[in-house]
């Protein structure tokens, strides 16, 4: 045993697999060997803690062309010869020590992933978390994740129509970025991240190799935070410029007979993608390291393998045919160098200076170990879950003072300020733009179009692993349902704690076991998905935050419904329920009691079958042509959901119930399967109908109109007050 | 009639243009690629929003050299008419077809959002179907869209009735609180002395259908080609 702990250390892997390791090769692998496994075997490559959780997702459906994990990303059939390919992806610990870089980097990575798939990229959505912003360090992180996601995306003329963005001591130390794109695929062009023969030559096209982001994926995926601190060279930098030629170029490439195959260069660089291509093709693979262009000199086989850096892509190219690729590539003035070829046999064969380095066969690479758990449930957490929340103390403020707060909160507020630096109208086919619970794109050529959104509350999950998932699940399709979207398919970005850690695999498991519970009962499947563990900071591990990206079909894209009030005088509907106010038992988890109270507690809950039934009523509702407008009440409840329809729409409300003794829970309660519609009131008849046929509660509970917000006779405040409260509380929090 | 869109490595907004002009106006529109040099065969050059070769260096600074700018110049020079959305407007700046130059955002980020813009000057070929004091509602997305020039610049601009767009609210009140990036006199738009060359940073071709938000930059896609057909007749 030859191999030092701090070697193992530098590639992440334990004792336990180097062992296996030397059982499967027969023999000690050499440095470049382990250096191979060691990005392989990550969690990011390799899925270890979660590859056999996720085996238990639901991934079928009839509209399902490529299933999850068989290419870069999913694939679900629109129709009309459209089809989408969409994925979320963290780059969180990069962020965490780089937060310009990591952020652009992620998004760049996740573009990747789908144009690899022949796809054009048409959205990108990002799901962020971070500490409270009244901390130095926080704001540094905020500004610059914002800023890298701004820089990159608008450069690259892909719109940034929405996601979002969440604050919670929990994420102090080590901030969540998950971005999520979605790509459109006409006619069936289909790429493959494969080779068709052997003898199919491996080229590789865009960016020189450097010695940014080694060991990105063991390294800092891998690891906690705390060892991270003297990791920054591990983070790439991105080129959105040089992403943007290279998509052009790519797509265009599928267009040339002799290219086969098509994979992004991402996560553990040329080693992942390559042998990832083998292993997909069947076929063995020779790698000639001395061929890949260097952006400096001196580079190791080693470093040169598993370097990250950013802008690339390999083709896999019928021998004899290249001669038009590399004519394309050179249009574009990208590099394009032959640097193997796939063969017979089932090995990888890395060439350095004309000697074989390393042989070793593609499968004892890819098949990283699994490792399973059952986690039992934590005493701690059947205590948080049993509090007795009528025992909470009331507020001292006054109604009017509480929901001015609230609609202040750094996690209600509007987003305005973080997305007026995106670009969402780039390709001209925004419907809704950002700010409502969905985003809508049309497809051009078509009377389609889709909806996309993500959600997770994290709190939620925290409090209840399992519910919270599905509750997660039920909100990205809820916010899809509100504009009228039928749901169609999840990605999911798994951001979690230490998986060595008992808590953290029960949280696992258990939000696993969610997400299946509530995609089966939305028979929607998962298409793709990302995992990242290790995320935590001071030895606390970050609550469970089961990141769930949505993607919805509209028949017509016209007949889409959005959050603003319309008219004045449209009777205002809630449907899901028949009382106007929520109940104590509804603060469970919520922000409420976060922000006012310091506390996250309670026995958060869901009625799934309600909750199905409520969406699609809703979305009848909505391609019936009988709704106003509608909006999913979530973070705060029914008092801010009412308030920002009405800034949104300019006009105010009327709500008919006053409020009861506990006004706190009446307004704030963050109880499920709740829709807010505004009707006209020739329609509520008809909204009432559907809602009865399908055993949905409904009640009217005010109507639209005026100049200020009224809750029957406990509280009245002039709708410019909410107006400025909710405009401005995002940037009054966020600077001094 | 037909267009030429300019598409340098780096321009995105290239294809949304060929949408606006060709998908909902029904004129010919064709790509010209940055290498080329004979652009004689269009009726008018559409230079797109985009990162011309990623900017680097300044905004349109490269794109300036490009072969296809020396052909702009001299079609340009000759009277053919130029449009510059956004990116295209930098480079008409760079290329010496426009005077003044196009600062970093005064609050130093990126800002997309709906602007309104005045016509200023409603008898140019760009806005001849518009009327003066009208608003056109149309989004911008830029972070160096502030339109800065030296004063007798401003002077001759002001003077010569050269500045086509201002940004306003949406009763086309002009106020430094609308401003959105902090451009001299709100300027959103210019157009050169011939008025053939004309550079906006908001984006006309974004606004081109109801179902995306409004249609207002039809406006001066059509007034152009209005003035085009009647030129060619």
């Amino acid at each position: 045993m030859t191999v030092s702990q701090e070697t193992l250390d530098e590639i992440a892997l334990s004792r336990s697999e180097y062992e296996t390791i030397i059982d499967r090769l027969g023999r000690e692998p050499n440095p470049l060997e382990l250096g191979l496994f060691g990005a392989l075997w990550s969690e990011h490559c390799g899925y270890k803690h979660t590859k056999a959780l996720l085996r238990t997702l639901p991934s079928s459906s009839d509209l399902l062309l490529v299933a999850p994990g068989a290419e870069n990303a999913g694939v679900i059939d629109l129709g009309d010869g459209l089809a989408v390919a969409f994925k979320i992806e963290s780059h969180n610990h990069p962020s965490a020590i780089e937060p310009f870089e990591g952020a652009a980097t992620g998004v760049g990575g996740i573009i990747r992933d789908i144009f690899a798939m022949g796809a054009r990229p048409i959205a990108l959505l990002n799901s962020l978390r971070f500490g409270q912003p009244d901390d130095a360090r926080t704001r540094y992180l905020l500004n610059g994740v914002i800023g890298g996601i701004s820089s990159y995306g608008n450069c690259i003329g892909i719109p940034d129509v929405g996601g979002e963005i969440f604050f919670s001591d929990t994420y102090k130390g080590n901030p969540l970025v998950n971005a999520m794109c979605v790509g459109l695929i006409e006619d069936g062009k289909m790429a493959s991240a494969s080779a068709k023969e052997p003898g199919d030559l491996l080229i590789l096209v865009g960016a020189d190799t450097g010695r940014d982001g080694i060991h990105g994926a063991s390294g800092l995926a891998s690891r906690s935070f705390e060892e991270q601190a003297e990791m920054r060279s591990a983070v790439q930098v991105g080129n959105p410029f040089l992403e943007k030629v290279l998509i052009e170029a790519c797509i265009e490439s599928l267009d040339l007979p002799g290219v086969v195959g098509l994979q992004d260069c991402g996560a553990a660089g040329i080693t992942s993608a390559a042998i990832e291509m083998a292993e997909r093709s069947g076929m063995g693979l020779k790698l000639v390291i001395d061929d890949v262009p260097r952006r400096e000199e001196g580079m190791t086989p080693y470093q040169v393998m598993l370097s990250e850096s950013q802008e690339r892509m390999l083709l896999a190219v019928t021998p004899g045919m290249e001669a038009p690729v590399f004519e394309l590539f050179e249009k574009w003035d990208l590099d394009a160098t032959v640097i193997g070829e796939f063969e017979m046999g089932e090995n990888v064969r890395i060439y350095d200076q004309g000697e074989e380095v390393s042989s070793t066969p593609v499968i004892t690479l890819t098949d990283a170990p699994e490792y399973k758990f059952i986690g039992t449930k934590p005493e701690w957490l059947t205590k948080l879950q049993n509090v007795d929340l009528s025992k909470t103390p009331m507020p001292s403020e006054s109604p009017e003072e509480l929901l001015l707060k609230m609609l202040a909160a750094p996690n209600i507020a509007s987003r305005f300020p973080i997305y007026r630096q995106y670009d969402y109208h780039v390709q001209t086919n925004t419907v809704v733009e950002p700010g409502g619970d969905a985003a809508v794109l049309r497809l051009k050529g078509s009377k389609r179009g889709i909806a996309v959104s993500t959600d997770c509350n994290g709190r939620i999950c925290y409090l209840d692993p399992e519910v919270g998932t599905v509750i997660a699940v039920a909100e990205a399709c809820r916010n899809l349902s509100v504009t009228g979207a039928t749901p169609l398919a999840l990605t999911d970005g798994l951001n979690f704690g230490n998986p060595e850690t008992a808590d953290v695999q029960f949280q696992l498991t258990e939000s696993i076991a969610g997400m299946s519970r509530a995609a089966e009962a939305f028979d929607i499947p998962i298409v793709s998905g990302n995992a990242s563990m290790y995320n935590q900071s001071m030895d606390v591990d970050i609550f469970p935050t089961p990141i769930i990206g949505s993607l919805g079909l509209l028949e017509d894209v016209e007949k889409h419904s959005t959050v603003e009030f319309k008219s004045e005088g449209d009777a205002i509907v809630l449907l899901g329920t028949d009382s106007t106010w929520d109940a104590i038992e509804g603060i469970a988890g919520s922000e409420y009691l976060e922000l006012i109270h310091g506390k996250v507690e309670g026995q958060p809950s869901i009625d799934l079958d309600l909750e199905i039934r409520t969406q699609a009523v809703c979305r009848e509702a909505v391609e019936a042509g009988l709704v106003a407008s509608g909006h999913d009440v979530s973070d705060g409840g029914i008092a801010v959901a009412i308030a920002e329809s009405a800034i949104i729409g300019g006009l105010g409300a009327v709500i008919d119930d006053s409020l009861s003794d506990r006004w706190d829970a009446a307004m704030f309660g963050e109880s499920q399967s709740r829709i807010l519609l505004s009707v006209s009131s020739d329609n509520v008849s008809a909204v009432e109908a559907l809602a009865t046929a399908s055993n949905v509660p409904m009640k009217v509970i005010g109507t639209v109109g005026g100049d200020s917000l009224t809750f029957g006779d406990s509280l009245s405040i002039p709708l410019a007050d909410a107006d400025d409260s909710w405009k401005n509380g995002f940037t009054r929090a966020t600077s001094d | 009639m037909k267009f030429g869109i300019v598409v340098f490595p780096g321009t995105w907004s290239e294809k949304d243009t060929h949408h606006a002009v060709s998908g909902v106006l029904g004129h010919d529109a064709e790509y010209v690629w940055h290498g080329d040099e004979k652009i004689d065969q269009y009726d008018a050059i559409v230079l797109p929003g985009g990162f011309s070769y990623g900017d680097f260096l300044r905004c349109g600074a490269i794109a300036r050299f490009s072969p296809v700018m020396e052909a702009v110049i001299a079609f340009a020079e000759r009277g053919g008419p130029v449009i510059g959305i956004c990116n295209g407007f930098q480079v008409l700046c760079e290329s010496g077809l426009l005077p003044g130059v196009l600062m970093r955002n005064d609050h130093l980020e990126f800002r997309c959002i709906w602007t309104d813009l005045r016509i200023e000057n409603d008898s140019t070929m760009f806005t001849s179907t518009a009327t003066k004091g009208q608003t056109l509602h149309i989004p911008m997305s830029h972070g160096e869209g502030n339109y800065q020039a030296d004063d007798s610049t401003i002077e001759r601009l002001e003077g010569n009735g050269q500045i086509v767009f201002r940004y306003a609210d949406a009763a086309g009140n002009v106020t430094p609180e609308i401003n959105p990036n902090g451009s001299i006199n709100n300027i959103a738009g210019i157009v050169n002395e011939r008025g053939n060359v004309m550079g906006m940073m908001p984006h006309p071709e974004k606004a081109c259908e109801k179902l995306i938000g409004g249609d207002d930059g039809n406006i001066i896609f059509s007034s152009m080609i209005d003035n085009i057909v009647a030129s060619l007749a």
